[in-house]
């Protein structure tokens, strides 16, 4: 589906996010070497409880990621609450507390944009299960910058409306269910 | 000649402007994490109606006008009182029984911007006791911000949210009790800013001008660089006496910094330090 050698993916997610990252997740073998950056949108208190869920269930090492942390390869990173995260060209990450983009911090745009601009290419953006529209002009910048961009099926997920959003700002997307998106990761 | 990537020429542009705002206005931005300085400067870009950042830059040298509008961009201006309240409730329980040992205390907020954080100090210090020893310096270097924590006038919606911060940090007090409301404003006590000096000072390109007995410098070094956070840091070392405390944000921490020696964890989980007496 690219033309490059994939680096990293790029995940968003909000309303039913559960269900669909407790699909994708868990799926991604011991010897995965992508780094994998999930944003949820979460209330904004000082803990989530995500990174630890996922830490139990998943077969590669899951964080919540930390300001200019150095990324490692196979490692899942989930935005801390009531933070944006982004991702530096020079390949580190980093947090901040800019305002909130469409009522949401972290943001999937924010993630997706700058994620975009420090993998060009070779980047993967998925768009899950959500009521709302952020994560779509997101995912329009990793087209434009030639990554692979994926949707999970409207009908399959809990809350429709982000996929839709996505579709209509990226209709070149693959639209698939959670499984046929692990499979996608599975293979790489 | 090759073509260059509409991102690789974009990048060009990001360093010819914070070069551009250095040489003309000595705002120093060079050294900013640059995932967020980029984002912030295509919002500035869009909504100011510029086709390009090079066409921003130019409207920036030639229009002095123009600085305090992308001052407003490039610095990020979202605070909170009492935010964090488990941050004010460790200041409250384990700093403060250190800070009564001094007959006087100096205290600075460093990138205070409208003065929230500053608000929730000295009335933390008023709870304690401690406000009439203390003498209380908040900087910024936005100066719109600092005209704003000056005047001390909050949008009343959000007292809702400081009042239920303050209280979860053990406020011994009411919230209302320090300002009045009047048409949709929340105007604080003036009382509150007797013993508190503001100044214009930057983190990247000034100097120590007291010394300490405590520093809190939240969600601003987020904003930089390693290189930048550690001038900082080391700005921070010089200034504090010896067993003074540094109070970051939740998700800043001293452990990359060349100057982690010179501290020790007081409070962990709240990012609060103490500076080592060496
Ligand atoms: C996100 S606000 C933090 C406000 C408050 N400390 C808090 O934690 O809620 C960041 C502040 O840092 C200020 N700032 C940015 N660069 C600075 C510098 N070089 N020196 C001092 N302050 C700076 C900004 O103007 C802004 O007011």
């Amino acid at each position: 589906m690219s033309a490059v050698p994939l680096e990293a993916v790029v995940i968003g997610a909000s309303a039913g996010a559960m269900e669909a990252l407790s699909a994708l997740l868990p799926a991604l073998p011991q010897n995965f070497r992508l780094p994998v950056f999930v944003v949820v949108h979460l209330p904004p208190d000082r803990k989530s409880l995500f990174a630890e869920i996922f830490q139990a269930k998943c077969r590669v090492p899951v964080r919540e990621a930390e300001d200019k942390e150095p990324i490692r390869a196979g490692t899942v990173y989930f935005a801390p609450p009531n933070y944006h995260l982004l991702i530096e060209t020079g390949r580190s990450i980093a947090l901040s507390s800019d305002e909130p983009v469409l009522y949401s911090r972290p943001a999937i745009d924010v993630l997706f944009e700058s994620a975009a601009d420090a993998y060009g290419p070779a980047l993967a953006g998925i768009i899950l299960s959500g009521a709302n529209e952020d994560g779509a002009r997101g995912l329009k910048a990793v087209a434009a910058a030639g990554g692979v961009t994926m949707i999970q099926r409207p009908d399959e997920a809990q809350a429709p409306d982000m996929p839709l959003a996505a579709l209509a700002a990226c209709p070149q997307a693959h639209i698939l269910p959670v499984a046929g998106i692990a499979a996608f990761l599975q293979a790489l | 000649m090759s073509e260059l990537g509409a991102a690789a020429l974009e990048d060009i542009e990001i360093r010819l402007l914070l070069e551009a705002l250095y040489l003309r206005y000595h705002y120093d931005f060079r050294h900013y994490a640059p995932a967020s300085l980029k984002r912030r400067l295509r919002l500035a870009r869009d909504q100011l109606g510029f086709k390009t950042i090079s066409a921003l830059q130019e409207g920036l040298l030639h229009e002095p006008d123009m600085l305090p509008v992308l001052l407003g961009y490039l610095t990020v201006q979202v605070s909170e009182m009492f935010r964090d309240p488990s941050y004010f409730k460790a200041i409250r329980e384990t700093v403060v029984p250190h800070l009564r040992t001094y007959p006087s205390l100096k205290l600075w907020i460093a990138g205070c911007s409208d003065g929230e954080e500053l608000y929730s100090f000295v009335i933390l210090f008023r709870e304690e006791g401690l406000e009439e020893r203390t003498l209380f310096y908040a900087t910024d270097i936005n100066q719109e911000a600092l005209a704003r924590a000056q005047a001390g006038v909050f949008s009343l919606e959000r007292m809702q949210l400081f009042t239920e911060n303050h209280r979860k940090s053990g406020g011994k007090s009411s919230l209302s009790d320090y300002y009045s409301a009047a048409y949709g404003r929340a105007s604080f006590d003036k009382s509150l800013r007797e013993r508190v000096v503001f100044a214009d000072h930057s983190l990247v390109t000034d100097a120590v001008f007291a010394e300490m007995h405590m520093i809190s410098c939240r969600n601003v070094l987020i904003y930089f660089d390693r290189e930048l956070q550690d001038r900082a840091v080391g700005l921070f070392k010089d200034s504090l006496a010896r067993k003074g405390f540094l109070g970051l944000g939740a998700k800043e921490n001293l452990r990359f910094s060349r100057h982690a020696g010179a501290f020790s964890d007081f409070v962990r989980e709240e990012k609060i330090y103490q500076r080592r007496a060496e």
